[in-house]
């Protein structure tokens, strides 16, 4: 609590040291240690109604419709992250999870995995990030766990965070209704967050200008929903990147599908990054970006909505949805071929020579 | 990509495969053989199939690094992991190789081998330096390309009196695999594998140069134009191929001039020469014991060689049965001739080397080219 200065006073005696401290196992125990990260960081971050009431769940009142719910784990290395950090990306995460089900996104809960060791200072970075994108998306936190496992048994830290939401009326949107001759746009470039994170590894001393897409897509959705409230497929490419995605969504629908390489948006920089690591841009992870499918008479309606939106400015058109028993994503390359666009193998590796 | 696209360019593609249709003749048939896995990989990759008249038939080549590697190489690198509590520090597509045992150095690892993915060899040395009390091993592999580093590394090793760390060197040699092909009776007497002409990997060349394909354009009287790695390289490399063939010249031709010379590069050539020797015989998977095709660390770098070190007792072990990678890498057969191609053998779970590693021949079709075997009304693989 504040006091009369204005500075906030510990009832635990001493505050936590947010500048040296480091996790231990105590912050973890179910103690008085517990309950002041709880207090001082956690709920003084994402000070809500809900967490004010001190309570182990929320009591949530929900708008009619049909509830969407949505979880995702975050074990991103390094935390930090030329763009955001796991504590933004977390959010955002799930946000656009629920988001792409053709949902409004209320209401998120979190849970974090500390390592032993920790500095609380970088614990306080992440947390103040994700209060931040909560904020800014409108959905707050309203319930949370903690647990502390032993050094060397975790990587720092690792956060969960569950969201629900509810689907907007008249909104049918999944990865089973792509019909023949249906176009595929994508909301703009591909692959930024896997090549901000790349160019972090460790062994992989490589200096770009790239940063991580990561954003909350749920309300350049909502502006698409409102200009073709009949989409019929959404999704959000992250891991395994547009290529995963649209295998998903060939199987799922039992069609094939048909790329125009040179429709599809890639950073220069990201394309030059690729190049010289053996990554193709389309495999690569994004955040921020999202993959919709729509009846062709919608697709230039659902393309100006995009366009207007500023996460959605450089949306293009970039395929079209056919009949393929085989269930293949197919692509016209620039150089005037066609390929597959196959599942990801394993993790996009390298080439050696 | 600055200085990429050009290399790309789907009007000047138009361009070529317009002078290659215009330059073949009707009545006869091209096989021209891409060695190495970076021209398999760039012609899937891109669909040049698509950009060719019907007669000109691309056949794969064994270079691919990954797939040459025979099986008891990585059961040795597997047991330096496992049994002798290295580190093996190896390039990425290695570790999915199928080993012994239903192994592989990614298995391995996760039973608990400390095996690390790395970029090059300068991160081995970096781990060596890092972990004094470990000892580390680098998993040595690829061709010409590869093995001026890895001479580096030793040097450096030795240099800074690195004693914790050891090469596992399995570099091998394009030109005496090429010639392997070329005396092989499937080509020379049986004539199933009728071979019109080479493309030549352009980065080797730029450390070896040109100048060791003289003795096979001349010795078999076939062409060799040696190209880069772009599409519109390859697509050139073919229109030089085609007319040499049409003028029956067999010629070594540079159409990657922007870095190849005859001579190659003297001071890489320089530090292979100083570490390594050439080794009486080495086993390629698929092509089996060839000659003076491969390299070993010379005996004044005993100490950091790790077959020395290590004791490492070599043990041949047949392919699996169904895998026809051995005809396939000696461009006997095409991958969508084997049984077990899309079926029991797939990128995620390989029998063979060739469906491993994306330059591998399998890899290759499967990902990019097997919607064009795909007869209707066969169920997907995906």
């Amino acid at each position: 609590m504040p006091d009369a200065a204005g500075r906030r006073r510990s009832r635990y005696g001493r505050p936590l040291d947010l500048e040296r401290g480091r996790v231990d196992m105590t912050h973890g125990s179910g103690g008085r240690a517990m309950a002041q990260l709880i207090e001082e960081l956690f709920a003084r971050a994402f000070d809500n109604d809900f967490l004010r009431q001190g309570n182990d769940g929320a009591v949530l009142a929900l708008p009619p419709g049909r509830l969407v719910m949505a979880t995702d784990c975050h074990v991103v290395s390094p935390l930090f992250f030329p763009g955001g950090d796991i504590g933004c990306l977390s959010v955002h995460g799930t946000i656009n999870d629920v988001a792409v089900m053709g949902a409004v996104p209320l209401y998120l809960a979190a849970g974090f995995v500390l390592e032993e060791g920790f500095p609380l200072a970088d614990l306080a970075r992440i947390v103040a990030s994700m209060a931040a994108a909560s904020r800014e998306a409108g959905v707050p936190v309203v319930t949370g766990d903690t647990k502390v496992v032993e050094q060397g048994k975790g990587d720092g830290v690792f956060v969960t965070t569950t969201g629900v939401g509810v689907v907007r009326e008249g909104v049918d949107v999944r990865g089973d209704r792509a019909r023949p001759g249906d176009r595929v746009l994508v909301s703009g470039t591909l692959g930024d967050h896997g090549v901000a994170i790349m160019s972090l590894r460790e062994n992989l001393a490589f200096e770009t200008t790239i940063r991580s897409d990561t954003a909350a897509l749920h309300g350049l959705v909502g502006a698409m929903l409102d200009a073709v409230p009949g989409l019929r497929v959404l999704r959000d490419p992250t891991r395994g990147g547009l290529a995963t995605t649209l295998n998903e969504i060939a199987r799922q629908s039992r069609c094939g599908l048909v790329l125009d390489e040179a429709a599809i948006p890639v950073r220069p920089e990201v394309e030059a990054a690729c190049e010289l690591l053996g990554l193709d841009a389309l495999y690569v992870a994004n955040e921020g970006k999202l993959v919709a499918i729509c009846a062709p008479e919608d697709a230039r309606a659902l393309l100006a909505a995009m366009r207007a939106h500023p996460l959605g400015e450089r949306a293009a058109i970039v395929g079209e949805v056919i009949e393929d028993p085989h269930q293949f994503v197919q692509m016209d390359t620039r150089f005037g071929g066609r390929r597959v666009v196959d599942w990801l193998t394993g993790e996009q590796l390298p080439r050696i020579c | 990509m600055k200085y990429i696209d050009e290399f790309r360019d789907g009007a000047t593609a138009r361009t070529l495969a317009a002078a290659i249709a215009r330059e073949v003749r009707p009545e006869r048939r091209y096989h021209l053989m891409e060695f190495c896995g970076g021209h398999t990989h760039a012609i899937s990759r891109y669909g040049l199939a698509d950009l060719l008249p019907g007669s000109v038939e691309m056949v794969h080549g064994p270079g691919c690094p990954v797939c040459v590697l025979p099986i008891g190489r990585i059961d040795n690198a597997i047991e330096l992991a496992r049994d002798r509590g290295v580190v093996l520090c190896t390039y990425a597509d290695t570790m999915r190789v199928p080993a012994s045992e239903g192994l592989s150095l990614m298995k391995a690892k996760a039973r608990g081998a400390d095996v690390r993915m790395i970029y090059s060899c300068a991160d081995a040395l970096r781990i060596a330096r890092d972990e004094p009390r470990r000892e580390v091993v680098f998993f040595a592999i690829g061709f010409e390309t590869t093995t001026p580093p890895t001479a580096l590394a030793i040097l450096e090793a030795r240099r800074t009196g690195l004693a914790n760390f050891s090469v596992f060197c399995n570099h091998v040699l394009t030109p005496a695999a090429i010639t392997h092909i070329l005396e092989s009776p499937e080509v020379r007497d049986l004539g199933i594998v009728p071979l019109d002409g080479f493309i030549g990997p352009a980065h080797v060349s730029t450390v070896i140069g040109s100048q060791p394909y003289e003795y096979f354009a001349e010795e078999y009287r076939k062409p060799v134009v040696i190209a880069g790695f772009e599409p519109l390289d390859v697509m050139q490399a073919i229109l030089m191929l085609v007319r040499q063939v049409n003028e029956g010249r067999a010629e070594v031709e540079n159409e990657f001039t922007r870095a190849v010379t005859r001579e190659g590069n003297a001071k890489a050539k320089g530090l292979v020469a100083e570490v390594f020797e050439l080794r009486r015989s080495f086993e390629w998977r698929g092509l089996g014991e060839v000659p003076y095709s491969a390299l070993a660390i010379k005996s004044a770098y005993a100490d950091l060689d790790a077959e020395r070190r290590y004791g490492i007792a070599y043990r041949p072990v047949p392919d699996h049965k169904a895998c026809e990678c051995g005809a396939i890498l000696r461009g006997v057969k095409r991958p969508a001739d084997c049984k077990v191609f899309g079926t029991a053998c797939t990128p995620e779970n390989p029998l063979g080397s060739c469906m491993v590693s994306s330059e591998g021949a399998c890899a290759a079709h499967y990902a990019y080219g097997r919607f064009r075997s795909a007869t209707p009304g066969e169920r997907s693989h995906a």
